[in-house]
């Protein structure tokens, strides 16, 4: 199938940027969305061009790297899937395709799709740890677990951090990663000691990272790769007011 | 005695990213000042409840509408001077609708600032629509529809019969058939203040990390504030279409 692609290039984080438009023939279906990519990228160094720089590392769904606005929609139409295992059948010959960087102050971009999401590295550095004796590994069994705090914190876990949850929220709020891994850590008994010292820590750097309040919306859940659900900013709601009524 | 053994790339010191510049630690986090929406507005939401249920007298005639307002103005009374526990509850929610709005503007702010450029495409929608969107220009629509409504009914400036008249006078004449127009904008604002509710209802529960059982709760708001809706809306209709007068 024949595309065209409205991509963003921006040639570094000084640069205005701009929609460039490219047209890309013999597009298979049963190519990935950023293999399609990546055949563009082959011509455009056949041509002497820049090819468009984005981040990927795995190209199975797990690393959290691939970050794109799909035409208005993070990690494009594909519900539950990151951009890398979105495939070109769900586009039809003659489509236009918008790609652009996720758009928030906290995620600068560097260059083209290439946004610098370390703001959530300080995020986690602020508390999205456990403090541990590090030695050999403990016997599985040595704490209990009840299976359904388990499953859900599992769940919680599988956050691979992409910032898809960023991208869509109209506010640019970062509250579905941090509650995510308030949540993860929040429901094993590993987590408990540093609970609530843990979500305001977290909390309050989400806020001086500059990203915006949680209003609810939905939006962060509904493009989240991983399905990562909204009853998470619920308990990192309740973590972080009981904490704050406790100290002050 | 540690050697070190080089490696290259692999041994070369970490570059490390620049955290950027901590802004004051006293600004009040996003959370909280969800919180004090979220409070501000249950204070909102069981007033709308009273106010509602007072409204709701007019179908018992005259003498009772007028009755519970002048009750309103007499309860406690002599324990509490005239007017008492009313001028309590008036300064109550002028300080929720104060707190509430001034969260709202703050954090609208902050949500301006994190996304300083706009994406290209058209941002689509992937969840629950209307209500949620329409939640900051509802807000300000709700603000100047509160500021007529208490020209019209509390201090009688943009009614009719004018604040001598007795409750149940200005508003029968408030919403008299030759002012359709008017009760046809009561509708519309009512509508936004349901809008209003049904997302905040359950996203205030959401905010204090209240909330459990996602279906059952947005079920409930979604019912609560329909409840409201109606309930309001029953009064102005009832008297421009004649049923009261």
């Amino acid at each position: 199938m024949n595309l065209t692609l409205k991509v963003w290039r921006q040639s570094g984080p000084d640069d205005d940027g701009r929609l460039v438009r490219y047209e890309i023939e013999d597009v298979s279906p049963d190519m990935s969305f950023l293999e399609m990519l990546d055949v563009l990228n082959e011509r455009l160094i056949l041509a002497g061009d820049d090819p468009v720089a984005f981040d990927h590392d795995c190209r199975e769904g797990i690393c959290g790297m691939c970050s794109m606005m799909i035409d208005g929609v993070a990690h494009g139409p594909q519900k539950n899937t990151t951009t890398c295992q979105l495939h070109m059948r769900h586009y039809n010959d003659g489509d236009t395709i918008v790609i652009e960087p996720w758009r928030a102050r906290p995620f600068p971009v560097v260059k083209d799709l290439v946004v610098d999401r370390s703001a959530f590295d300080r995020i986690i550095q602020a508390g999205g740890f456990i403090s541990v004796p590090a030695g050999s590994a403990p016997d599985a069994h040595a704490t209990p677990v009840p299976k359904l705090d388990a499953d859900s914190a599992f769940d919680a876990a599988t956050c691979i951090g992409c910032g898809a949850c960023v991208a869509a929220c109209p506010n640019g709020s970062a509250s579905l990663f941090t509650a995510a891994k308030i949540t993860h850590l929040g429901l094993l008994p590993q987590g408990q000691p540093e609970r609530g010292s843990r979500a305001r820590a977290m909390v309050e750097q989400m806020d001086e990272e500059g990203f915006g309040g949680c209003t609810n919306t939905g939006e962060c859940t509904a493009v989240c790769p991983k399905g990562i659900p909204l009853d998470t900013i619920a308990r990192m709601n309740a973590d972080y007011l009981r904490a704050s009524r406790k100290s002050g | 005695m540690t050697a070190t053994i080089d490696r290259g790339k692999a041994t070369e010191p970490v570059t490390q990213i620049p955290t950027r510049p901590r802004r004051s630690r006293r600004r009040v986090s996003s959370n909280s000042l969800k919180a004090v929406m979220a409070v501000s507005g249950a204070v909102l939401v069981f007033f709308l409840v009273a106010h509602m249920a007072g409204n709701l007298k007019i179908f018992a005639g005259a003498e009772s509408f007028n009755g519970y307002a002048a009750w309103l103005r007499e309860v406690g009374y002599p324990l509490l001077p005239h007017r008492g526990l009313l001028t309590i509850l008036e300064a109550g929610l002028v300080v929720a609708v104060v707190a509430h709005m001034y969260s709202a503007i703050v954090l609208a702010r902050r949500a301006a600032h994190a996304r300083p450029v706009k994406y290209a495409a058209k941002v689509k929608s992937r969840a629950n629509g209307y209500a949620t969107r329409t939640m900051r220009w509802g807000g300000v629509i709700i603000f100047f529809f509160v500021i007529y409504h208490l020209l019209d009914m509390t201090f009688g400036v943009a009614n009719p019969e004018g604040h001598a008249a007795t409750p149940f006078a200005r508003m029968v004449a408030g919403f008299e058939p030759a002012r359709w127009y008017i009760t046809v904008f009561y509708v519309i604002s009512v509508v936004m203040v349901g809008l209003h509710l049904r997302h905040g209802l359950w996203s205030a529960l959401q905010t204090l990390g209240l909330a459990r059982r996602y279906p059952v709760l947005k079920a409930s708001a979604a019912g609560l504030s329909a409840l409201l809706t109606i309930g309001f809306l029953v009064v102005p209709l009832a008297i421009t279409f004649g049923v009261v007068r």
